[in-house]
């Protein structure tokens, strides 16, 4: 991948031909209201916001969680979550977009209501139909690295690859597979689920993710405002150390003094 | 209904309970909790959520688990509110009809019992269903008596599509019906079945269900799967607390969720507490009766065995006892609820099944909730993901 080096100021991420100064995504389940909702959002200075179809009525402004977010500097992004296949998916997403007007569509699939782990086959399958329809479509998806090339072949705007089980607050489990997909992808890879603490945040972004989503970091947190805080800088922290190229690691020490070094051309 | 085993498909459920010596109380039961000591309660307080383990249940619920109640409320609050956030989803149950063929000991509605029976005509139904929307509920449970003459799939799908635009999301506790009747209804945008076994004990069950189509204890117990197998999305299931030591039923129960979320992965299954309430006409003296503190550290087992599933804390229980519990693992409450046909706008003085404790209105209870940091949740579904009969993927 050839890696563009540019000033972490002007580094904006750009998706579907958007430009987002902020490379933090948030959803918006399991707040304790709408009101500290907004409140993390607005501290996180986050200008793609995902919400689940099925929590809000798309189509009414006045609703409790969308009138919260100011659509004047929020990408608005539904999200399918609930649906169990790609009918369902597609079907929802077709309603929503008729409903809002918004084109723009976090795909979920998840079949499983216990691990809600995504369906690769189904969101194969629906990202096909959407992009076809003219969607743009980020799909969520388990960090398999062949689906992520399948699903940029399908014209999906985005990957988004499981960190660890949504909810679950584990940190980047899936990281040896993230890399691969961030390696080869045409299009960014956003790290979603599974990201509990900043330093995860940190984490994926200092191995070159375009953007995370975090949100039950910031729901259960006793204090999801400061958290949101929090996130944020490491989520700036990462990128800029992503793009100040980290040094390799590596699994022995490198003394600083070679013990060849006595060696001499003679 | 199903009423022959011939009939049935092989049940996974029965076949746990059986192999498990779980579908009557074992014999042994003076000495079963025996083997378990607190140093095995205190580990498996420690230990993170595992898969399913019916040590660890038994565990949790034993004798020895008693003096860590406090711990295991603690352990309790954290996993809930990680797997689901600072939310509480609330439905309200709407009575349909009390008419009953069952002569079920503990029920008001029992067929013996000499009481005006009431079937709500559709538009009688659309009043009660159109009156608790006017509180903001979207998530609507159908109740009914058993009685095929009066209460069919076809009138409760007309109902339910009636009443569509008010409710995301309507599930029905009813009879049980026949897994075409149940696809019937899956199709009809009815998305949720409770049904409780009452007793996982066989014997107990006899007795309790002495007459009418309910007396068959296979044909109840294999009905889970049957609408998780007509596509229902959502199972509830629960036993009656108070007719049988809640231990046993709680070992018995707890099966029945594993073996259901096993096999039938793609339905959520959801567990109530029916604690016993006084009835008209009906027997006083329960010889189980369950007290706060074992019903507690039945929902602190259950959460700290599954960290998925749904619990469900209706208005039989009192709103002091609510408060309490909230935290600990619940995720779906009722609110204003009435238990009697007509009950909240058409016929207010019909006869209840059963008593209410929690007699807080509504909107008292949601802002009990906001009071206490808990996002009261009226829609969690959308109708759009039900099939209208167009396959989109072809249409593309």
């Amino acid at each position: 991948m050839i890696q563009t080096k540019t000033a972490a100021e002007t580094d904006a991420l750009v998706i579907a031909g958007k430009k987002f100064n902020s490379r933090m995504f948030v959803g918006t389940g399991k707040f304790s209201s709408a009101d500290v909702m907004r409140q993390a959002v607005d501290a996180c200075g986050t200008e793609m916001v995902t919400v689940a179809l099925r929590r809000v009525d798309i189509d009414n402004p006045d609703d409790d969680m969308l009138s919260k977010l100011d659509t004047s500097r929020i990408q608005l992004l539904p999200n399918t979550s609930g649906a169990r296949d790609a009918d369902e998916a597609v079907r929802v997403a077709r309603l929503a977009r008729a409903a809002s007007g918004v084109e723009w569509v976090k795909l979920e699939i998840t079949p499983d209501p216990y691990s809600l782990l995504p369906d690769p086959v189904e969101t194969l399958k629906a990202a096909e139909i959407l992009v076809k329809d003219g969607f743009i479509v980020l799909p969520y998806i388990n960090a398999d690295p062949i689906l992520a090339r399948r699903l940029q072949d399908a014209g999906t705007a985005t990957v988004m690859p499981l960190g660890s089980p949504i909810g679950t607050n584990q940190g980047i489990t899936t990281r040896k597979q993230i890399e691969i997909i961030i390696h080869q992808a045409t299009v960014p890879v956003v790290v979603d689920a599974g990201i509990g603490l900043p330093s995860h945040a940190a984490e994926a972004m200092e191995m070159g993710a375009s953007a995370v989503l975090i949100n039950t970091a910031l729901a259960v947190a006793a204090d999801s405002v400061a958290m949101a805080r929090a996130f944020k800088k490491a989520v700036e922290a990462g990128r800029e150390a992503y793009l100040a190229g980290p040094g390799q690691m590596r699994s022995v020490a490198e003394a600083s003094s070679p013990l060849t070094g006595f060696l001499r051309d003679e | 209904m199903i009423s022959t085993k011939s009939e049935i498909p092989q049940s996974h459920v029965l076949k746990a309970l059986e192999e498990n010596g779980l579908d009557r109380r074992p014999a042994n039961w003076d000495s079963y909790f025996d083997d378990v000591t607190e140093a095995n309660v205190r580990r498996q307080i420690a230990e993170p959520i595992a898969p399913f383990s019916l040590r660890r249940l038994k565990t949790l619920i034993s004798p020895a688990a008693l003096p860590y109640l406090e711990q295991m409320a603690q352990a309790a609050v954290r996993v809930t509110r990680q797997r689901f956030g600072n939310t509480i989803n609330l439905y309200a149950p709407v009575y349909v009809s009390n008419f009953c063929i069952n002569r079920c000991k503990y029920c008001g509605f029992n067929a013996t019992h000499d009481l005006p029976r009431k079937r709500l005509t559709v538009d009688e139904a659309v009043r009660e269903g159109e009156a608790v929307a006017r509180e903001g509920f979207r998530d609507l449970l159908l109740v009914a008596g058993e009685d095929p003459k009066y209460v069919t799939p076809e009138y409760l799908c007309e109902i339910a599509a009636r009443l569509r635009k008010h409710f995301s999301s309507i599930s029905i506790e009813i009879a049980p019906q026949s897994e075409e009747s149940y696809r019937i209804m899956e199709r009809g945008g009815i998305e949720g079945v409770t049904l409780y076994q009452e007793t996982y004990d066989r014997e107990l069950y006899r007795e309790y269900h002495p007459k009418g189509p309910k007396s068959d204890y296979v044909g109840r117990i294999v009905m889970q799967e049957a609408a998780a197998r007509a596509g229902m999305r959502r199972l509830g299931i629960g036993a009656l607390l108070g007719i049988n030591d809640w231990r046993y039923e709680t070992m018995a129960l707890g099966l029945h969720a594993h073996v259901l979320i096993k096999h039938y992965w793609q339905s959520k299954v959801s567990v109530s507490f029916p604690r016993i309430r006084p009835a008209p006409d009906v027997m006083d003296n329960f010889p189980y009766y369950v007290n706060d503190r074992s019903l507690v550290q039945m929902i602190l087992a259950l959460r700290l065995t599954f960290s998925d599933i749904g619990m469900s804390l209706s208005t039989r229980e009192s709103g002091e006892m609510r408060n309490h519990v909230l935290p600990m693992g619940i995720t779906h409450m009722s609110a204003g609820s009435k238990t009697n046909p007509g009950g909240y706008e058409v016929d207010v003085d019909a006869t209840e099944q059963f008593v209410i404790s929690d007699e807080r209105s509504v909107a008292e209870v949601s802002e009990y909730l906001r009071t206490r940091g808990f996002d009261p949740v009226w829609k969690d579904f959308d109708p759009a993901f039900l099939d209208s009969g167009e396959a989109v993927t072809q249409d593309s």
